[in-house]
């Protein structure tokens, strides 16, 4: 509806010299992002009551795209208890998508996508670091800024593979015995889970 | 809109995301080298009481808690 709102605007400027007993002008506070045909309908039912605003008309202007592709991305890497990057200037960032390893570099296309546990690596330079993110989600926004949030994400050395193969020879197990569509479902993510750490410390 | 991805087997099983979200991590927890480990479990001890309520009274509340003796 609103994106036709340039179109309705100017067609009411032009056709107000017509109708000028029901347009009338707007007050300059409200904001341009209004669907004028809305407004002029309205003003003829009630012509003492200022129209409704719309969430549209409180939200701040979204940050400009641009023009030329920054050289850097900004992450902004959070957990629910600790954000671990913050507004971080880097060079690439490659995340767990639930398609597949994605590497993310300055001027990638808007995307929201899913995480899937496996690791992600943050390069600046010539340092990596990596984290194994269990799960969460990647917003990558138009002005190069990635949101990477995770419920649980670790260094690689703080995971003790004796722990994961133990987990994984379990759930595998369960996995067989399952029963319920619950189990099965559980024991699953059981499994995917801790192959995702394997493949993490063994590639 | 229609559904044209199929559902992940967890949906299909009844899970919601957030729960499937809060097993991969407490499995992720448990694989923890030793001090962080106990510092990640820390975090996440929860301590709630609960109680219905019938005739606009509450009755006896339920005490949910990981800190034993509390």
């Amino acid at each position: 509806m609103l994106r036709q709102a340039s179109r309705l605007l100017s067609r009411s400027v032009t056709a107000a010299s017509s109708k000028s007993a029901t347009t009338r002008a707007f007050s300059t506070e409200l904001p341009s992002t209004i669907d004028s045909t809305f407004v002029e309908s309205w003003k003829k039912v009630a012509p003492n009551m200022d129209p409704p605003q719309t969430p549209s008309s409180f939200m701040k202007p979204r940050p400009s795209t641009a023009s030329s592709i920054p050289t850097k991305l900004t992450v902004n890497f959070v957990l629910p208890y600790a954000s671990e990057l913050s507004g971080k200037e880097v060079d690439m960032v490659i995340i767990p998508a639930t398609t597949g390893q994605m590497g993310v570099l300055p001027g990638h296309v808007p995307t929201i996508t899913e995480l899937k546990p496996g690791i992600m690596s943050v390069h600046e330079g010539t340092d990596i670091k990596k984290y194994f993110v269990s799960s969460g989600f990647a917003f990558l926004h138009a002005n190069s800024v990635a949101d990477i949030i995770a419920v649980e994400a670790v260094p690689l050395e703080n995971i003790d593979a004796s722990q994961v193969q133990k987990g994984l020879a379990e759930f595998t197990q369960k996995l067989a015995s399952a029963t319920t569509d619950l189990e099965k479902a559980e024991a699953q993510i059981g499994v995917e889970v801790h192959s995702a750490m394997n493949a993490a410390l063994t590639g | 809109m229609a559904s044209n991805a199929a559902v992940p087997f967890w949906r299909a099983a009844g899970m919601t995301y957030i729960t499937y979200s809060n097993i991969c991590a407490n499995l992720v927890r448990n694989c923890l080298k030793e001090p962080f480990k106990g510092e990640a479990l820390n975090r996440e001890k929860v301590h709630f009481s609960i109680s219905k309520w019938a005739d606009g009274k509450p009755e006896k509340p339920i005490l949910r808690s990981d800190t034993p003796g509390v």
